[in-house]
């Protein structure tokens, strides 16, 4: 814990959890689907239901998705500026088993038509936790780059996709495996120390067995 | 990792400045130069002053019953103290209120509690013309002693209540102005420690859950307490229960506190009439 995790951040009030987490959500999930998005319908759990009108979680997360910060002064009129840059935000309540309180579950579309689905949870004091993307359970932070990669289940590959990082001088902070069953789908989520280099998740996409790359780079403005 | 125990913060503060070895210790643990940490540190001081400096009286907040308090106090016919006093008071509800407003502020250590310490800082650097660097430094007492509370008890409302969020505030506050009046490491823990003590128990009771009621108002209280347990560690007055035992006190009272107390907007002030009619009005959209 650093002295800036007791005094800052700096934010658009009212609530760390409500507001800046939430504007968090946006920006972890517009950097996840890697473009601006067109079109986002937003679900709304727990209290972040129940009292999210009354904190601005709505406009936290659509501030988010417009890729601003939890500063951003701009923040309170975001479902305005959403409008007027093309974006279509629509709000409804849901109730998940077994979820933090304050969760969102946000589908997103870019402009040339690909989808994500990210779930994530505000804790408190902005801090965040993306507990799934698409169909797939996870559980990242955002706070350092994450790498998420879906590929065939097969003998070798997560060696193949370590020699890749480590080669690029990437090391690995945590490593997640999920699969759906024996040699069918499955995906590794991996968080590291460093930004992952352009050419490195070209390499990526092209190894044998892998179907898709996402890469979640905090720093970037997306 | 951050210090465990006010004690240990005494310990390195034997050697420099309490302040300083808050910020050297801080930048040895995260790796970042000391012109880096200054630099930041001196940005959420300016942004503190900032949001006070773009009160504006005229603001609503959600539910529309925060705003406007800070310019009646700042205008009372009838004021008992005046003065500094008052300027105190008035810092608290503009910050205060400029959060439930959606205006930016600086957390500290919570936005709900976000009022605080600029509310005891900003009045004293006016009355004696004190340098930014050494507000600057007077913050990084404040989140010295901050850091402990949180490693030890928490700062979150919803895990032990308001007495966390500004209790804890208000024991950073009151530690910080030691810390700029010329206090001893050790007065500026009883500070600290009568400060927490004066506050503890205190339940997060939110009206329709939201940042407002009683949020606000409470920033004064904890300014005001800052500033009178600051006085009395300066005069010498020592807090009976050392600074660690009661910062366990405030862990333990938080975890006996019912969830209804603790940030869920059902009990206490939540659950009055009043409140509850608040809280279907918001539901049904009609504010």
């Amino acid at each position: 814990m650093t002295v800036f995790d007791i005094m800052g951040p700096v934010m658009v009030g009212p609530s760390s959890s409500h507001t800046a987490g939430a504007v968090r959500i946006g920006r972890l999930t517009r950097a996840l689907l890697g473009a601006a998005p067109v079109r986002a319908e937003i679900r709304l759990h727990g209290s972040f239901s129940a009292t999210g009108r009354g904190h601005g979680t709505d406009r936290a997360l659509t501030a988010g998705l417009l890729g601003m910060e939890a500063d951003d002064p701009r923040l309170p009129q975001s479902l305005s500026l959403a409008r007027e840059v093309g974006l279509y935000v629509t709000f409804e309540p849901v109730t998940l088993p077994h979820a933090h309180p304050n969760t969102a579950v946000l589908t997103v579309t870019a402009a040339d038509g690909r989808t994500l689905t990210v779930t994530a949870a505000s804790l408190g004091g902005s801090r965040v936790k993306v507990t799934g993307v698409d169909d797939l359970e996870v559980s990242f932070s955002g706070d350092l780059p994450t790498l998420l990669l879906r590929n065939r289940d097969r003998p070798g590959i997560v060696a193949e996709v370590a020699q890749l990082l480590s080669a690029a001088g990437v090391n690995i902070a945590t490593l997640h495996l999920h699969r759906e069953g024996r040699g069918g789908l499955a995906a590794m989520v991996v968080e590291s120390d460093q930004p992952l280099p352009g050419g490195l998740l070209k390499a990526l996409a092209e190894t044998d067995g892998i179907e898709s790359v996402r890469y979640l780079d905090p720093k970037g403005g997306a | 990792m951050s210090f465990q125990s006010v004690e240990g913060l005494l310990q390195a503060a034997r050697e420099l400045p309490l302040w300083e070895a808050v910020l050297e210790h801080d930048c040895r643990e995260e790796g970042i130069s000391r012109e880096d940490s200054l630099s930041r540190m001196t940005a959420l001081w300016q942004a503190m002053k900032a949001a006070v400096a773009d009160y504006d009286p005229a603001r609503r907040s959600a539910s529309g019953l925060v705003g406007g308090a800070a310019a009646r106090v700042e205008s009372s016919p009838r004021p008992i103290v005046g003065g500094f006093v008052s300027q105190v008071i008035a810092a608290a509800l503009k910050t205060g209120e400029c959060n439930a407003c959606m205006r930016r502020i600086v957390a500290a250590p919570t936005a709900g509690a976000s009022g605080v310490l600029p509310a005891v800082l900003l009045p004293y650097q006016d009355k004696y013309h004190t340098p930014d660097g050494e507000m600057v430094e007077a913050l990084y007492a404040a989140a010295g002693f901050g850091q402990v509370i949180a490693a030890r008890a928490s700062i979150s409302g919803a895990e032990g209540g308001c007495q966390a969020e500004i209790g804890s505030a208000s024991a950073m506050a009151a530690a910080a102005l030691v810390s700029l009046h010329g206090g001893t490491p050790e007065q500026m823990a009883h500070a600290c420690a009568m400060a927490l003590k004066n506050l503890l128990g205190l339940v997060c009771d939110p009206v329709a859950g939201l940042v407002e009621v009683p949020c606000v108002k409470r920033n004064v209280a904890g300014a005001m307490n800052a500033l009178a347990c600051a006085e009395m560690a300066l005069a010498g007055v020592e807090s009976a229960i050392p600074c660690d035992e009661v910062i366990d006190a405030m862990r333990s009272v938080g975890a006996l506190l019912p969830d209804s107390l603790r940030e869920t907007g059902k009990g206490g002030l939540a659950a009055t009439p009043t409140a509850l009619r608040t809280a279907q009005r918001l539901r049904d959209g009609e504010i």
